[in-house]
């Protein structure tokens, strides 16, 4: 609070001034902006030092540490990455993250997309149909999970009764390992979609009117006008939706998989994401889920230099 | 798909045949109408498939447990007994006002810490913005599951596993909020704190007389996110507290579906209660929401 009396004071001495030396004027005020600047970021900066630098860089610092259940440490220096090397499930849960990497990325692609240029339409209730698409994102991933395992359950289930009455008889969708990490996509783009519709939406809602009016009346049809307008002119919301919906199908999940399989069955749909912490909070294994996790904060970190220099520092339009 | 973006006022056909049109617009017109049926009949369907997951929570919760797991669509006889059961056997109440204090308390100071560190990145100069800009920006990606253990290890250094501040303190920072609110500021014109500079008002009083009032539409629908994002939050509280009566509204329904295996009826009926304030919210915010989305997609 200090700061607000002191750049307060500033200002008026700042006013008294002002019809005298410019450049002393100028420097009392950058002086008065860098001392604002200073108190106006102190909050944050504060925080996110505390509560994100120190622990990426704690991250790296732990892994070379063997911590027990009572907090000991125990230096141990890459012993937790020699580890990792031959771990074959941590290499397990690297595979299952990038199967669900390449299932979800590209369904929420289209599905996103799809809903966009349906609910961009003007037909009746498009609200309450955008509304309706768009529900699942806003609830919790906790009651996510538990109403799919209410409608994934073995017999009595909705979704298995409908399975048997297709002709597939006693599918265990969540109790098969080849059929569980398929269900967790689905779930997931199910209720992923229609975050990537809203986003998709805003950028069909930038591309000009007109460009459709000119090729209609070049005689572009549908599908033409979609491949020679549409998709480049979406390039930048494209490249966004790619970019977050990578991240969050990284480092999300865990809730959902945590609730709904955890992490099961015999370890098909274990994420990295939910083998770190499993690591560290069922087996109390926290120096070496520290060093797996501190090489996902190094990709992460990779990932947000690359989307810094191609969008030039988050600009994600064209100009 | 085939008309986009005609720019036909969609009530054209209802509107009497007035002035002569070309043939050619009316065919235009009349094959309008059938795709537009056919994208309403599309719409409704993929709409009522995607919220049949949730019609189907909210029956069961109504339904016996005899019922509960049969395919029935409605219960035969809906009975509230599931809801009195969860609000008895469990303090379910005070979940919900655990994790609606703590959603709150969030909210509210992330975004006054975030629109005054935007306001400083965007509107203030001094040696060293882009370098601070950068900084925050690289932390942008870097959620708290990703750094789960080495925060939980701090703020287990600072004594606050078990504690509101535990759940409350970590959860305020993010570069995002930051960094939407620095895109807002940036595209203000500049002369709007030219007037009040030369007065000679300080830049608090800028902030909170200028800038703060023209966020207003940003910060709410930031809030809306925000507060969304901390009543869903599991896997923080669930690592950093113990204690039953911290409990918040997301663990104390996956605890009790622990405690009740099977029993479906309860599990929905707690589980409607804990969306119930989320589908609120999103029903009475929804433009917000919408709005917070777009932005964040950097527009």
């Amino acid at each position: 609070m200090s700061a607000v009396t002191v750049s307060r004071t500033a200002g008026r001495a700042r006013a008294g001034t002002a019809g005298g030396n410019a450049s002393v004027g100028k420097a009392a005020q950058e002086r008065r902006q860098r001392r604002a600047a200073f108190w106006f970021l102190l909050p944050d900066s504060l925080g996110l030092l505390v509560f994100v630098a120190v622990p990426m860089v704690l991250a790296v610092v732990l892994g070379f540490f063997r911590i027990d259940g009572f907090g000991s440490f125990q230096f141990i220096g890459v012993g937790n990455y020699v580890r990792m090397a031959g771990d074959p499930q941590f290499w397990s849960s690297v595979r299952i993250t990038l199967l669900y990497l390449v299932g979800v990325v590209p369904a929420i692609f289209v599905v996103g997309l799809g809903l966009a240029l349906l609910v961009q339409q003007k037909i009746p209730f498009v609200g309450a149909i955008r509304s309706m698409l768009f529900v699942p994102y806003v609830i919790s991933l906790v009651v996510v999970a538990m109403v799919w395992e209410f409608m994934l359950g073995d017999r009595t289930g909705v979704l298995s009764r409908v399975a048997a009455s297709l002709g597939f008889e006693n599918v265990s969708f969540l109790g098969e390992p080849s059929l569980a990490l398929g269900t967790v996509v689905v779930v997931t783009v199910w209720f992923q979609m229609g975050y990537y519709m809203v986003i998709f939406l805003a950028g069909l809602q930038d591309i000009p009117g007109e460009y459709y009016e000119a090729a209609r009346i070049d005689g572009a049809g549908a599908w033409q006008r979609f491949r020679a307008i549409t998709l480049p002119l979406l390039r930048p919301t494209s490249f966004f939706v790619i970019i977050t919906a990578t991240v969050s199908v990284i480092t999300g999940g865990l809730d959902l998989v945590f609730v709904l399989t955890g992490g099961g069955p015999a370890g098909s749909t274990t994420l990295l994401i939910f083998y770190i912490y499993e690591q560290a909070f069922l087996f109390g294994e926290l120096g070496y889920a520290a060093a797996i996790g501190s090489v996902l904060v190094l990709v992460m970190l990779a990932w947000s230099a690359l989307m810094f220099a191609v969008t030039r520092g988050g600009r994600f339009d064209n100009d | 798909m085939t008309d986009t973006l005609t720019g036909t006022p969609p009530r054209d056909d209802a509107a009497a045949p007035a002035p002569p049109r070309p043939v050619c617009t009316r065919r235009t017109d009349r094959r309008w109408t059938r795709s537009k049926v056919a994208l309403l009949v599309l719409g409704i369907v993929l709409g009522l498939l995607t919220i049949f997951p949730l019609l189907w929570m909210v029956s069961g919760s109504f339904k016996t447990a005899a019922e509960v797991n049969s395919a029935t669509l409605l219960p035969s006889a809906p009975t509230l007994d599931n809801y009195r059961y969860v609000f008895t056997e469990v303090p379910f109440l005070r979940y919900m006002l655990n994790s609606f204090f703590i959603s709150a308390t969030i909210t509210v100071l992330a975004l006054w810490f975030h629109s005054m560190a935007a306001y400083a990145l965007a509107r203030l100069k001094f040696r060293g913005r882009d370098t601070i800009f950068l900084l925050i920006f690289s932390t942008l990606l870097v959620s708290l599951p990703v750094i789960l253990i080495p925060t939980f290890v701090v703020v287990r250094a600072l004594g606050l596993v078990d504690s509101y501040a535990g759940l409350i303190v970590p959860a305020i920072f993010n570069a995002f909020g930051i960094f939407l609110l620095r895109q807002f500021y940036v595209s203000l014109p500049a002369e709007l704190e030219e007037a009040a500079l030369v007065d000679g008002a300080s830049y608090w009083r800028i902030y909170r007389s200028v800038i703060l009032p023209l966020s207003k539409p940003i910060l709410s629908a930031l809030a809306v996110f925000f507060f969304l994002a901390n009543w869903n939050a599991f896997v923080w509280p669930l690592t950093i507290t113990s204690d039953p009566d911290l409990r918040v509204v997301q663990l104390g329904i996956a605890t009790f579906q622990q405690q009740y295996v099977g029993d479906w009826n309860y599990v929905l009926a707690a589980a409607t209660v804990a969306a119930l304030p989320t589908l609120l919210i999103f029903f009475f915010f929804q433009r917000q929401i919408v709005e917070s989305i777009k932005n964040a997609g950097f527009k």
